[in-house]
């Protein structure tokens, strides 16, 4: 067989994902003579218009990290599922929107206030912000839309897998690169990574008591976090049990909680929704009083429930008619 | 006149029963809920609730035992937490967090479930309609798994 022809390109992304690539250390070498890249605007020279000429489906793997926040970035996932075989997305935001996928708790026009005209760190607030036509002296220039909402890889095109994590460990993305190699890959719309809570794979889950309650929530950094304790036992809110399992508890190694970067389990359908109701059932309170009084601890929901997955979840994002125009 | 969706999640044992007592006792009251039997309100996860908004309810109901009456010890306490930590939830989400009510109904207060769903009616529909789905519904991510 000829070597495979991959594409990687990325989208809304902070290039933590591309950086994952490159982690792969010596392995990449056997990875890159593995295969034939077409196309990686991030570490070489290649445009648009070279893949415009590509016949349909001439690649084999598209990595694609990165949520859609802009038009461009959904004409680019076209263009490459066209071109493409196989569709991968590629790290949290393109899997379940990521951290940029928080901007749906705003529309276009809040976000653009705050950034453009309110922020102190700005060294000039000259009243302007992106338009899609600005006239230059030069000319008229277009820039893509910025959507009101971002959206997730498959709310856009057809994905054929995922890899998930914020971003992909080395380990998961070697098994799947070996996987497409070998032709030896699971049915489509997989989430390439183990369908089980992350407990499951977490060494602290021993420590966790068989009925489990707590009486107060804390932030971590209002806690000495026992480093052997399960962190939800000590009253920490960890994702853990709402989250895929397939990083083997990385952030909890670092006694930090899982903040839920590998987003949902197949039979779960709403990743904060699940994680919600788990923190309110070992609440050990019964009175309405004592109740908020712990769940107003919780200042940030949405970031604290749906940090990677506000795009995917059941509302996908803050109902925009409640949003200023 | 805007007719408000309600989507009632009742429990078996207090709601439920409650809401056939106000049937078979001819109460007339808003036809606005549809309500959905459920074993107790502890059963009834956050899930439920969202994916009703999503498909289009203006406004969710959970009915169960008084506290100290459910039939299976704790699950109105577990559905009142959810409640709580919910409605937080919804209103970071834009959604007014009276499109959520959460009632106790005993077996024998069919007046009530007559009253409690009248009062909602007549708060959603002052609320007006819920559209919050900017694209029309989208599957979530399914997946299967790789070992
Ligand atoms: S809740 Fe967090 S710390 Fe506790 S077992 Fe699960 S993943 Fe580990
Ligand atoms: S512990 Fe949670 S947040 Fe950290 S890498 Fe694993 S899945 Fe992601
Ligand atoms: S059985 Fe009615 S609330 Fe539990």
């Amino acid at each position: 067989m000829s070597k495979p022809k991959v594409a990687f390109y990325w989208c809304a992304s902070c290039g933590g994902c591309e950086e994952a690539v490159v982690d792969l250390a010596e392995n990449i070498l056997d990875v890159v003579n593995a295969v034939d890249i077409v196309f990686w605007p991030v570490a070489l020279d290649f445009k648009r218009e070279d893949v415009e000429q590509m016949e349909d489906h001439e690649i084999d793997v598209t990595f694609l990290n990165g949520a859609i926040r802009l038009k461009e970035q959904e004409e680019m996932a076209k263009l490459l599922r066209q071109k493409s075989k196989l569709m991968i997305a590629f790290g949290s935001c393109s899997h379940l929107g990521g951290i940029p996928g928080l901007g749906n708790l705003w529309n276009r026009n809040e976000i653009f206030q705050r950034a453009y005209h309110e922020v102190s760190s700005l060294e000039e607030h000259n009243g302007k912000h992106p338009e899609t036509h600005v006239k230059v002296p030069e000319g008229e220039l277009e820039l893509p839309e910025f959507y009101h909402t971002v959206h997730a890889l498959n709310q856009v095109v057809e994905v054929d897998y995922y890899l998930p994590g914020c971003p992909p460990t080395p380990k998961l993305l070697l098994q799947a690169v070996q996987a497409i190699l070998q032709d030896n890959l699971p049915e489509r719309g997989t989430v390439l990574a183990p369908d089980k809570a992350l407990c499951e794979e977490c060494p602290r889950n021993e420590s966790k008591p068989e009925k489990l309650l707590i009486t107060d929530i804390k932030r971590p950094h209002q806690v000495h976090v026992d480093p052997e304790k399960c962190l939800l036992a000590q009253g920490v809110i960890c994702m853990g049990p709402a989250t895929r399992a397939g990083c083997e508890a990385l952030c909890i190694n670092g006694n930090m909680p899982c903040t839920g970067c590998f987003g949902p389990t197949s039979k779960v359908l709403d990743q904060g929704a699940k994680a919600l109701s788990a923190v309110a059932s070992i609440l050990d309170y019964n009175e309405e009083e004592d109740i908020q009084q712990v769940m107003n601890k919780i200042a940030d929901p949405v970031g604290t429930f749906y940090r990677y997955g506000l795009p995917v979840s059941m509302l996908q994002r803050r109902n925009l008619a409640k949003t200023k125009s | 006149m805007f007719e408000p969706k309600i989507v009632a999640f009742f429990c078996t044992w207090c709601t439920y029963t409650a809401a056939d007592l106000a049937g078979t006792a001819r109460m007339q009251y808003a036809p606005n809920a549809r309500i959905i039997r459920v074993m107790c309100s502890g059963r009834i996860d956050p899930q439920f609730v969202l994916d009703a908004f999503r498909k289009g309810a203006d406004g969710v109901l959970i009915g169960g035992c008084h506290p100290g009456d459910c039939h299976y010890q704790e699950g109105n306490y577990k559905a009142l937490r959810r409640y709580h930590l919910l409605q937080r939830l919804l209103e970071q989400m834009g959604i007014e967090k009276e499109r959520l009510r959460l009632e106790w109904i005993s077996a024998s207060e069919g007046d009530k479930v007559k009253q409690v769903i009248n009062d909602m009616t007549e708060t959603i529909r002052r609320l007006g309609p819920l559209n919050i789905m900017e694209l029309p519904e989208q599957e979530p991510v399914r997946a299967a798994s790789l070992t």
